[in-house]
């Protein structure tokens, strides 16, 4: 039971991870193409009848602005239209589904500048789950050579780097955050924007981590195994890499599949702030930011969506942890 | 009293590390303080040169975070671009506010979080129940968290969001201007709770668990003292160590929770301060909420240590030996 739960946990991780790397695939439009004449436009209703008659083709309800009917548009799959890359690089321009001009499919609603919904949320998701990877990978990678060098050398080093990790740790890292944040240019390019939020938010989250592997590591070094390929001449580097390292996988694993969500949170605060990844580049948070007007949040409320995918990751990310940790508990 | 002796040297070994990051951080800005002049042709180089030496900009950077320090240490946290007066007077006015927020949410989190904590731990089917939902509270969001309870206060109008008063608040009494002011504050604090009790609780349980299981505890039991003296007298105070030292790491989580939320809900504390401090790269008062944040982390794991000591015996006698 407990094995099929983690396969459902693991399998619909995949495809969301998918879904976001093949959102040009997906998203039925360019995340920044505007439709000025649909703004705020509701998420379109699909119909299973066309003609009177019952189909197995959805058709796309579009209103009309004169009366209360809706031109119907049939939607329909493979078609070739706005051109995209994946990863940045395979060209292509099939689009998962689509429907003819002027009819226009918004499955999850615009925004002020009628700029469809959910496109901009698998786009978004590309920025937001991005940062949060690169974010826990340099994190990760910080916390291991400090705690190596900690753990396994140990003395005013060990002292000193753990000072520094309670420090790191008691902060309170919102506020710190703000202050990198406003040591850097606010207007940089996105790119650039992108990779020095990743690398802000990834230095604030290495002391936690850092603290577990340098235990993990003071643990193997006195280990007798560890003591006897010493005496051998294993060198250092050997012994970290042969027998100290593979120990702290576990730890590691569990870590990253807990920094993960809370960077992407960490990503999507800064951009809802307006100090993140900036516009016409969506991101979960600059895509929550008009939130912050009251009216908006009540009136639209299709524009919840990108919370509601932030939650479902990161509630899927937390249960990984947890079955990771029961994984390596039954070992 | 070498254990008080040891831990408000480490406090304020902390201080030096957190005004020295703050130090740091100013300092790697780039551009200098007068670099603004040097476009003005009317202002001569020498001149830029003797302002850098009058305010002491040339001296090397030991002699100028000496002074930087010995400023802070006077409350004097530099001065304000944006709003053309002394950061001091500025982070003091919202201070008051934040505190107000930070310090009833933790009352209601710590009221809410311990009696559940150690009724999860000798119950089974309570225990179940609090950890399935706490597991999933822990993992949403704290901004959506905001954000979810925002769309609903606000559609249903029942509650009042932004700022601290109503308004016209200056003309009611004095019972009804603090009644304004505590229905105002339901919904900040309410998401601070939401989202900052499910770790206390968990903290909280696991400790009280911990030592259930332990011999002494076993023994007791055995020798039939009832479960209501067993839980007060026996556990509670050695499962209460874990969770005062929660106490002060907690402070840090709600003083980043309280920014977020103190923004989401316009509340006036220091978190609307700083982030538009940071949008207009205001930077003495972004670097001076930092630096209170922290002093107030610092103090409150202080508190901390001291509310240790006071209730852990195992600290007092080590303490003396």
């Amino acid at each position: 039971m407990r094995k099929r739960a983690m396969w459902i946990l693991l399998g619909s991780l995949g495809l969301l991870h998918l879904a976001i790397i093949f959102a040009g695939f997906l998203a039925p439009y360019d995340p920044a193409a505007q439709n000025r004449e649909f703004p705020y436009a509701a998420p379109s209703r699909l119909d299973f009848v066309g003609g009177n008659r019952p189909h197995f083709r959805p058709f796309v309800c579009v209103p009309e602005l004169s009366d209360e009917h809706c031109v119907q548009y049939p939607m329909h799959f493979f078609v070739h239209g706005s051109e995209y890359r994946i990863l940045g690089l395979l060209r292509s321009n099939l689009h998962l589904f689509g429907v003819e001009e002027p009819g226009r499919v918004f499955l999850l609603g615009t925004d002020s500048f009628g700029r469809d919904e959910f496109s901009r949320l698998v786009y978004g998701g590309q920025i937001s789950l991005a940062a949060g990877l690169v974010a826990t990978f340099l994190a990760l990678l910080a916390a291991t050579v400090i705690g190596i060098l900690s753990g396994y050398y140990g003395g005013w080093m060990d002292e000193s780097l753990m000072g520094w990790a309670e420090l790191f740790l008691a902060l309170p890292w919102l506020y710190f955050l703000l202050v990198i944040r406003a040591l850097l240019p606010l207007h940089a390019s996105p790119p650039a924007t992108f990779l020095l939020l990743t690398a802000v938010i990834g230095v604030i989250g290495w002391a936690r981590p850092a603290r577990l592997i340098r235990g993990i590591v003071l643990s193997a070094r006195s280990r007798e195994y560890v003591t006897a390929a010493r005496g051998f001449g294993g060198s250092d580097f050997y012994l970290l890499r042969r027998h100290v390292l593979p120990q702290t996988l576990g730890v590691l694993l569990t870590q990253a599949a807990l920094l993960v969500p809370q960077y992407v949170a960490a990503e999507v605060t800064l951009s809802f702030f307006g100090l993140g990844v900036s516009e016409p580049m969506p991101s979960w948070g600059n895509m929550m930011s008009v939130l912050q007007q009251y009216g908006v949040l009540v009136s639209y409320s299709w524009l919840l969506a990108p919370a509601i995918a932030l939650v479902v990751t990161s509630v899927m990310y937390w249960l990984l942890a947890d079955t990771i940790r029961y994984w390596i508990q039954s070992q | 009293m070498r254990y008080l002796g040891r831990r408000i040297l480490r406090a304020l070994l902390l201080m030096i590390g957190v005004s020295t990051l703050c130090f740091l951080l100013t300092q790697i800005a780039p551009g200098k303080f007068f670099d603004e002049l040097r476009l003005n042709p009317q202002i001569s180089p020498q001149t830029i040169a003797g302002l850098n030496s009058r305010y002491g900009l040339d001296q090397p950077v030991v002699l100028r975070y000496g002074r930087w320090l010995g400023a802070v240490a006077h409350g004097d946290f530099g001065y304000s671009i944006a709003y053309n007066s002394p950061v001091a007077s500025l982070l003091w006015a919202r201070l008051g506010n934040t505190l107000i927020l930070t310090s009833a949410a933790m009352l209601l989190i710590w009221m809410i979080a311990l009696p559940l904590g150690v009724i999860a731990a000798s119950n089974r089917a309570v225990d179940k129940l609090l950890t399935g939902a706490t597991s999933f509270l822990i993992s949403i969001p704290e901004i959506v968290i905001a954000i979810g309870l925002l769309a609903v206060v606000v559609r249903g109008r029942v509650l009042p969001i932004g700022g601290m008063h109503a308004l016209g608040f200056e003309e009611l009494s004095r019972a009804e201007s603090l009644k304004d002011l505590m229905f105002h504050m339901i919904m900040p604090t309410l998401i601070l709770v939401l989202s900052g009790w499910p770790v206390i609780f968990r903290h909280v349980r696991t400790s009280v668990l911990e030592c259930l299981e332990m011999p002494y505890v076993q023994a007791a039991r055995g020798l039939g003292i009832g479960p209501v003296r067993l839980l007060f007298r026996h556990v509670l105070p050695v499962a209460a160590n874990p969770a005062i030292s929660l106490f002060g790491f907690s402070l840090a989580a709600l003083l980043s929770g309280s920014l977020l939320v103190e923004v989401i809900t316009g509340w006036p504390g220091l978190g609307p301060l700083i982030l538009e401090a940071t949008l207009s790269r205001d930077l003495f008062v972004v670097v001076g909420g930092a630096l209170l944040s922290a002093v107030f982390m610092i103090g409150g794991n202080l508190v901390a240590d001291l509310m240790l000591l006071a209730c852990d015996p195992r600290i007092r006698t080590e303490a003396q030996g």
